[in-house]
């Protein structure tokens, strides 16, 4: 009975945002208030549905209904309560609910939170939320029904993937959608600005938190992801240049674009009408995204079930969504009038469009490498693929030019700034930098990118704090007047140091853990040990152990170092997951400031007549630096969304002064 | 705050066009050469026993893992061989199997074609998932007619046990869950 009021639950949603839509579209096309006011309790409706659908599933799952096809076939009774709950977004159907879910929530506080936006606009991008709304609960209605029963019901179920049974994994999709229907927000709201025809500061300062919150969120899931995917696969590696990791990586770069211009239009007025364009194109690499993932058209290590028809319907959506905005742009842009607020080529809004130009350039050449593969295999008639050596000689170089530029760019003025004194006011930061450089050729092997990479890493890390600096006057005041201005220093501010250092501190981990990583692999019998780069390791021995809902073979490696009296036990398990039917490798591993011990146990073999096992060891330096670093990203965004200037509805701050160097960006 | 102040808006709008025009020029520059030098074609063991790629080329290599031709040796050291029931490749790869490495199941190695013509393997790729076959080894499969739909469950146990040899774990899949 829940499942089936779960699934007409979806069906009310998916009429309220019809209903949202048609009200929210013909409100501002007609100006009538009335049709707003439905719009918006429409949108309390689709949310009502979205959350009973979605506790009508997960309530399935945590009864193991197998009644439900979808429970039957990725949930079992053995399995933990954490990963039942879980299970309910581990899969392709109930994931979507998820999708919708978040979907008619943003569409509810978009339309609940008051606010300064005017009423006709706001009314305009709540109907553009709910065709969204209403496009993603259709398709999973007719498309990808997860309510659908299974008679007779099977005793059992076929169990969840056993590599998603993980605590990273299970937060990793909703994060990533957060992101992604935060982007669709601000879709949304660049729609309903050029059917208004109109774009402000008003608008902007509300397509910034929404920005900036999706950011964060896909900041958070990718990181995740990334995390699952270095200890969970057993391959030592965390970024594998993948379609699919590419996939929520397109977006996550165009938003930050999207996050930078848009300060410009708030401040500025300038750059309207490339913030609705990238606005409209972060959408897009969203859905896209989703498309590539489903729908298996290119090959990735990370594929699960594809179902090509289901690919069709997310395409349909993205040109339908793409397309109709493309189209609405290329007619109402040109007169949207943007073009305000001069600036000379040095200042903020300079730096700012460099930014812009080379996270947009290298989106496109992220998109090329992902897509090429379907290009080519269409004209050599031989299919390919396009690895990491691809990327390092596109994106790197591009991005490493935007972190040249980054630390500058604060200390710039709006409108027209003076290039030299902001270096100046940088010299510290730039000697550390060329210090680190020079350290790492001596000590790096003379490895040259790891020399230029710990040196941008240094620069960003040294910017960020020098800019804090140069904020609180430090030197220029009393260390007490420094103190008190720090205390008083808005979020935003810290928002955006912290954002910085984060990528300096991930750039720094990246650098190190790609040029300077040890591996080693070898096969040793039982109180074997092999040795690498001054440690040794000994297979100690191997256990048995009975899991949950798996059985294990635990190895002991015991790894000690020469010239240290310290010893490190490492327990990786080869598990087996017998309802799914699936062996994993779990990862020994030992997390350090500067760097992990990481083994991977293999297969066992007879090697001249004695059982062998493969081991599989690394030592990564500062790995913690790379996903610590993407964590102080996301912080940085939340320290910023808390900024009572950002927070949507807040009340409009006083009119401000042409801005300053010290203005928080 | 005049014009003279800022730039003119005519001489703003070229310097952009430049700016805009050099790097994408750039890009599609190094995108072109990295996709001419650093694209790896994918081959079907028929492709290789076809073109006969050189020596060092960089290239994918999919099909089946060919059953009861791994073997392993000495530091990690796997061998196997490769086929798609047209032609067979040998592999030679160092280092962990994914976890759904099996005999008689779908496979794709990265890596370079050695002076022997065997197939040196950096990476082995893994699958995420029982179900899944990489769509290159499906086409080519398809190709050759060696494809079968759903290929029946007790298969894969079959073919899961030979794979982990002598392990403990079979012994322990059967203890009476």
């Amino acid at each position: 009975m829940i499942a089936e009021f779960g699934h007409f639950a979806l069906l009310l949603a998916l009429t309220a945002s019809l209903v949202q839509a048609f009200g929210g579209l013909l409100a501002g096309h007609r100006m009538n208030p009335r049709l707003a006011g439905l719009a918006g309790s429409a949108a309390d409706i689709a949310l009502i549905g979205c959350l009973v659908a979605f506790a009508a599933l997960m309530s399935a799952y945590i009864r193991s209904d197998f009644s439900v096809a979808n429970v039957a076939q990725n949930s079992h009774t053995l399995k933990p309560m954490i990963y039942k709950i879980a299970g309910t977004w581990g899969n392709h159907e109930g994931s979507m609910v998820l999708w919708c879910l978040v979907s008619a929530l943003f569409a509810w506080m978009l339309a609940r939170t008051p606010g300064t936006l005017r009423w006709s606009l706001k009314a305009r991008a709540v109907g553009v939320q709910g065709l969204v709304g209403a496009a993603t609960l259709a398709y999973l209605i007719f498309a990808s029904n997860p309510f659908a029963r299974l008679d007779p019901a099977p005793l059992q179920g076929a169990d969840l993937n056993p590599l998603l049974q993980d605590p990273a994994l299970a937060a990793h999709p909703p994060f990533l959608y957060l992101g992604y229907v935060g982007s669709s927000v601000v879709f949304s709201l660049a729609v309903a600005a050029l059917l208004e025809g109109r774009v402000d500061a008003a608008w902007a300062r509300w397509v910034r938190p929404w920005a900036l919150a999706s950011w964060m969120f896909l900041t958070v899931g990718i990181g995740l992801g990334s995390y699952w995917a270095y200890y969970e696969l057993g391959w030592g590696g965390w970024w594998f240049w993948d379609p699919v990791e590419n996939a929520s990586f397109m977006p996550w770069l165009l938003g930050a674009a999207l996050l930078h211009s848009a300060i410009v239009t708030e401040k500025r007025g300038a750059l309207a009408s490339w913030t609705i364009l990238l606005a409209i194109l972060t959408f897009s690499l969203a859905l896209l995204g989703t498309f590539l993932v489903r729908s298996g058209v290119l090959t990735s290590v990370h594929a699960f079930a594809l179902d090509p028809e289901r690919g069709m319907w997310i395409l349909l959506i993205l040109a339908v969504f793409t397309g109709g905005a493309l189209a609405l742009y290329a007619w109402r842009g040109p007169s949207l009038g943007s073009d305000k607020g001069l600036f000379a080529p040095v200042s903020r809004e300079g730096a700012l469009v460099i930014n812009n130009l080379f996270l947009t350039v290298a989106t496109a050449t992220v998109l090329v490498g992902t897509l090429y593969p379907l290009a080519g295999e269409a004209i050599f008639k031989q299919a390919l693929s396009v690895g990491p050596p691809y990327f390092n000689l596109t994106f790197t170089p591009l991005m490493a030019i935007v972190l040249v530029v980054l630390p500058i760019a604060p200390f710039l003025a709006w409108k027209r700034a003076d290039l030299m004194g902001a270096m100046q006011r940088l010299w510290v930061a730039g000697a550390l930098a060329a210090a680190a450089c020079a350290l790492a050729i001596a000590f790096a092997g003379g490895k040259a990118l790891a020399a230029v990479g710990f040196g941008l890493g240094v620069w960003l890390v040294c910017g960020a704090i020098a800019e804090v600096a140069d904020r609180v006057k430090v030197g220029q005041v009393p260390a007490a007047q420094s103190l008190r201005r720090l205390g008083t220093m808005p979020r935003s501010a810290w928002g955006m140091a912290l954002a910085h250092m984060g990528v300096g501190i991930f750039t720094l981990g990246a650098v190190a853990e790609t040029q300077l990583r040890i591996e080693h692999t070898a096969s040793v019998p039982l109180g074997g040990t092999t040795t690498f780069a001054g440690y040794t390791a000994r297979l100690e021995n191997l256990t048995s152990i009975d899991g949950p809902n798996y059985y294990a073979d635990r190895g002991t490696v015991v790894v000690t170092r020469a010239g240290s009296d310290e010893v490190v036990t490492l327990y990786p398990e080869r598990r087996f997951y017998p309802a799914a039917r699936m062996p994993t490798t779990e990862v020994g591993l030992r997390h350090e400031l500067l760097g992990d011990l990481y083994v991977a146990l293999g297969d066992p073999a007879e090697i001249d007549g004695a059982m062998q096992w493969t081991l599989r060891l690394y030592y990564n330096p500062l790995v913690s630096f790379i996903f610590g670093g993407v964590l102080i990203m996301a912080i940085g965004g939340l320290v910023s969304l808390t900024d009572r200037r950002l927070r949507i509805g807040a009340p409009q701050p006083a009119r401000k002064t042409a801005g300053t160097a010290a203005e928080p960006a | 705050m005049g014009v003279n102040d800022t730039m003119r808006r005519r001489d703003r709008r070229l310097l952009l066009i430049g700016l805009v025009g050099t790097l994408m020029l750039g890009a599609t520059g190094i995108a072109a050469v990295g996709l001419r030098d650093k694209a790896a074609f994918f081959y079907a063991p028929a492709d290789v026993a076809e073109r006969k790629p050189e020596a060092g080329t960089a290239a994918r290599l999919g099909g089946l893992v060919a059953a009861g031709t791994v073997v392993r040796s000495e530091g990690g050291k796997i061998d196997f061989v490769v086929t798609d029931g047209a032609a067979d490749v040998r592999v030679s790869y160092r280092g962990v199997l994914p976890d759904l490495f099996r005999e008689g199941q779908g496979v794709v190695a990265e890596g370079r074609f050695a002076e022997d013509g065997t197939f040196a393997a950096s990476t082995i790729l893994a699958r995420h998932d029982e179900n899944y076959m990489p769509k290159e080894v499906a086409d080519s499969l398809k190709r050759t007619g060696q494809w079968k739909e759903a290929p029946a469950p007790t298969g894969q146990d079959a073919s899961y046990g030979v794979s982990i040899g002598t392990a403990s774990m079979p012994a322990m899949a059967g203890n009476g869950r």
